[in-house]
């Protein structure tokens, strides 16, 4: 029955936030050196826990969570830098892993719709601007309905 | 048998849809006035069939009549009465009846709208009761909330322990209020292509509607992410998630609408905008609504369903909105919109508003589907999180705000923007102040925050300095701006609050984004923890009994150099009745921060003595992230209380109610 395994879908979902305790900061975990500790935390935030629903490792306490910011840990502690800590996440998760979307031809939409947007905008009022003409009044009768809906300006 | 009743209701107000329908598009097209009557008396019977549906369910969930199916797999007899009640919205198929319920309702109260032509009101009804027809009939024959099961079980299956929750039981009435409140200006929006016309009385008309939508929507979202705040437990109150984006884009466009259809209704100017905007903020909603219970989502909030259901409401949206922008294509052309106005003018300012709300839309809404295309078109998954709509949003947002002070002094048609910065020194002093003070006083040093807070200064004193403008506050004698206060229609309050309140959100977004500070710790009994300036001490552990849970309750002292600050008792709740454990959240603080405290599982120490891990946050200013759009949502429901925006149906009503008065 669908219900039923929609309800057993919730419930694995469901099994996901609950456990979503976010002990990115547990001691046990830490690294000894504060600052190589704030700069994993701060990759953490760009990599997301593959299991759970769009949330970042540094967010969620399922197990996978875990295990990917030990592995970031380690690699931080090793002296990776970010470039290649990320690319040995893409190697095994792929693209998916990394929240911040790479740039590339396939992503440029991300950007540039926003921009075409701006853009269109712009030669709206470029174009509206060329096109000055008075408009027309309007009816006496309209005036009179519109004098009626409204007395006094506002916005 | 009230099961059935409600089942009958259901399908009648399937039917009173139809017919609503039917005799609105007969009655305009053949210019007959009991027609279209018909029509709306139609209107208010499918919201009257609706209201029994929807009691006949909040009954059934109220006795725990586990005979329903939705019922027997979302509701407890040990569950308190109110989350009960709020089970029979808790589902995707009570949402949906919400959904109808609000559908109608809106229907109905259209339907008594005095004001409204002939023509344009017939035709919107029509448009109305097609929508419900789509909705009402997507959930009678796909997704029904009365249907009986066979063997009904002697337990229900319980509400997710997170959903149990004052504010979440809360939210989606408001949120669905919002949502679909766009549907009565997708309807009037539709009816003014139709009729080819749309002047100035028009915008007027779709403002009330769209006044109500949004301040809704926003009390809606609001919730929804105070909600997020203290249940989840993860000390954040926003995350970009896509269920969360579905809300948020209806009302991005929303907010873009209302300043639209102001220009529309003062200038006649950007008309073809404003409905391409009414069209476009219902078709969110509906997007939304699709999203979110297509499972094609990954996301906390997702409803999950079979995709057979996603399919459906894909069609309705497919149906619903690409009809209504195909008449858009070929009617709009035909628009009369040629009021000139300069660039510098308030005109202006809010067509540069509506641009940048509409690219901020555009982020939301690429951000949100683009990874479903990526991976539909060549399967490569992609993720789009909170870094890039962080980024992109705040690049569009700033400049909105940098011009909103201004915007709003500006003349219409042609502006004088030196004199509107003059009257606004006071704003931007209190700007630079404000962030050099920030910048200089708070560490670690935030150029980006000091400056988003110096933002959030300039917008809060600009209106102040607008309404004073208004008033001509020290520029008359007292008396003067005695009568100029009292003067003042509500409509130009609620902008000044509604803007008021984006200050503010701005205020605390930046602060508590910046200076958050996070510390986990384990803890023995009678040990401290530090978190920024304050000093956390485990007290003690106890045992406490909830209506339907028990807990584990810490109790945590909170102090700064030695003062108390406060206390709190986080705990971690079991809820026997689905076996599930759930972290309760303490939020404790002063005025505008909060003190956030998450107590995790206990650990075995080595030596044999239990231990906590505690997590705590200490989220700045965060009080202020709630509180502005609160105050937004009031500027707008104060707006809509201004008489000229009444929904004009008062006088009806009491005609309805002594029809020998009315004779």
């Amino acid at each position: 029955m669908t219900l039923v395994r929609g309800l057993q879908r919730a419930a694995i979902g469901l099994f996901a936030v609950v456990l979503l305790g976010a002990a990115a900061g547990d001691p046990a975990d830490r690294l000894a050196d504060p600052g190589q500790e704030a700069h994993a935390r701060l990759l953490f935030r760009d990599v997301r826990c593959l299991v759970c629903q769009s949330q970042s490792i540094d967010e969620s306490d399922a197990p996978l969570a875990h295990d990917l910011r030990q592995v970031v840990r380690q690699q931080v502690a090793q002296g990776r830098t970010d470039a290649q800590i990320r690319a040995f996440l893409v190697s095994r998760y792929g693209q998916f892993v990394l929240l911040t979307p790479k740039a590339s031809l396939g992503n440029a939409v991300l950007w540039l719709g926003p921009l075409l947007v701006v853009v269109l905008g712009a030669a709206a009022l470029v174009a509206r601007r060329r096109a000055v003409a008075e408009p027309p009044g309007l009816s006496t009768q309209e005036e009179a309905a519109l004098r009626d809906l409204s007395h006094e300006e506002t916005l | 048998m009230i099961d059935e009743l409600g089942q009958f209701a259901l399908i009648l107000a399937l039917v009173l849809s139809l017919g609503q329908a039917g005799l609105s598009i007969a009655g305009r097209f053949r210019r007959d006035v009991t027609l279209a009557g018909a029509g709306e008396g139609a209107a208010m019977g499918a919201f009257v069939a609706i209201v029994i549906g929807f009691g006949a369910l909040i009954h059934a969930f109220v006795t725990s009549d586990f005979s329903v199916m939705n019922v027997a797999a979302n509701s407890h007899t040990a569950k308190p009465l109110i989350y009960k009640i709020a089970g029979a919205w808790g589902s995707h198929e009570g949402s949906m009846l919400l959904w109808c319920f609000m559908l109608t309702g809106y229907g109905a109260v259209m339907a008594l709208a005095r004001r409204l032509p002939f023509g344009l009101k017939a035709s919107a009804v029509a448009t109305q009761g097609l929508l419900g027809v789509l909705f009402i009939g997507y959930m009678v024959f796909a997704s029904n909330p009365l249907t009986r099961v066979v063997d009904a079980p002697y337990q229900g299956n319980s509400l997710n322990p997170l959903l149990q929750d004052p504010a979440l039981a809360g939210h989606p009435p408001f949120l669905y209020a919002g949502y679909v409140g766009f549907s009565v200006v997708f309807s009037l929006s539709v009816a003014a292509l139709v009729e080819g016309r749309v002047d100035p009385a028009w915008a007027r008309w779709i403002r009330p509607w769209t006044l109500a939508a949004w301040s809704l929507l926003t009390i809606g979202i609001t919730m929804g992410s105070y909600w997020a705040y203290y249940e989840l437990g993860w000390g954040g109150w926003w995350a970009w998630d896509p269920v969360e984006n579905a809300s948020f884009m209806p009302w991005l466009l929303g907010t873009a609408l209302l300043h639209s259809a102001a220009v529309t209704e003062k200038r006649g100017a950007l008309a073809s905008w404003t409905v391409l905007l009414g069209i476009g903020a219902f078709t969110l909603s509906m997007m939304g609504a699709f999203l979110v219970r297509s499972g094609v989502l990954t996301s906390v909030h997702a409803f999950a369903i079979d995709p057979k259901r996603g399919v459906l409401l894909l069609g309705i949206l497919g149906a619903a909105a690409g009809s209504a922008l195909a008449l858009y294509a070929w009617r709009a052309p035909t628009l009369k919109d040629e009021a000139a106005f300069t660039p510098v003018s308030r005109e202006g300012a809010l067509f540069l508003n509506n641009v940048l709300l509409a690219a901020a839309t555009a982020v939301v809404l690429i951000g949100t589907l683009l990874p479903l295309i990526r991976s539909a078109i060549d399967g490569t998954p992609i993720s789009v999180g909170a870094p890039y709509y962080n980024l992109t949003f705040t690049a569009l947002i700033a400049p909105a705000l940098i011009a909103l002070p201004a915007g709003a002094l500006l003349a219409w048609k042609r502006g004088d923007l030196r004199a509107a910065l003059r009257r606004l020194w006071i704003a931007a002093l209190a700007a630079v102040v404000t962030t050099l003070a920030i910048f200089g006083l708070v560490t670690p040093r935030s150029l980006l925050a000091a400056c988003g807070i110096g933002l959030g200064a300039w917008v809060i004193v600009g209106a102040l300095a607008e309404a004073a403008e208004r008033v001509r506050l020290f520029r008359s004698p007292l008396p003067e701006v005695g009568r100029r206060i009292g003067g003042l229609p509500r409509g130009a309050w609620g902008m000044t609050l509604a803007h008021i309140g984006i200050g503010v959100f701005a205020l605390g977004a930046s602060f508590e984004t910046a200076w958050r500070a996070e510390a986990t710790e384990v803890l023995t009994l009678g040990q401290t923890m530090r978190l920024g300036a304050f000093e956390l001490r485990l007290d003690k552990v106890a045992q406490s009994f909830g209506a339907n849970f028990e807990a584990e309750r810490a109790f945590i002292r909170v102090t700064s150099a030695g003062r108390l600050v406060c206390e709190a008792e986080p705990d971690r709740r079991l809820y026997a009745a689905d076996g599930q454990t759930v972290s309760g959240v303490a939020i404790c603080g002063n005025l505008l921060d909060d003190i956030y405290v998450v107590s995790g599982e206990p650990r075995p120490n080595v030596n044999g003595t239990q231990t906590h891990l505690i997590r705590a946050y200490w989220n700045p200013w965060v009080r202020f992230v709630f509180a502005g759009p609160l105050v937004m949502a009031l500027g707008g429901l104060i707006s809509l209380t201004d008489r000229r925006l009444r929904f004009a149906v008062t006088a009806k009503v009491r005609a309805a109610l002594s029809p020998a008065a009315a004779e």
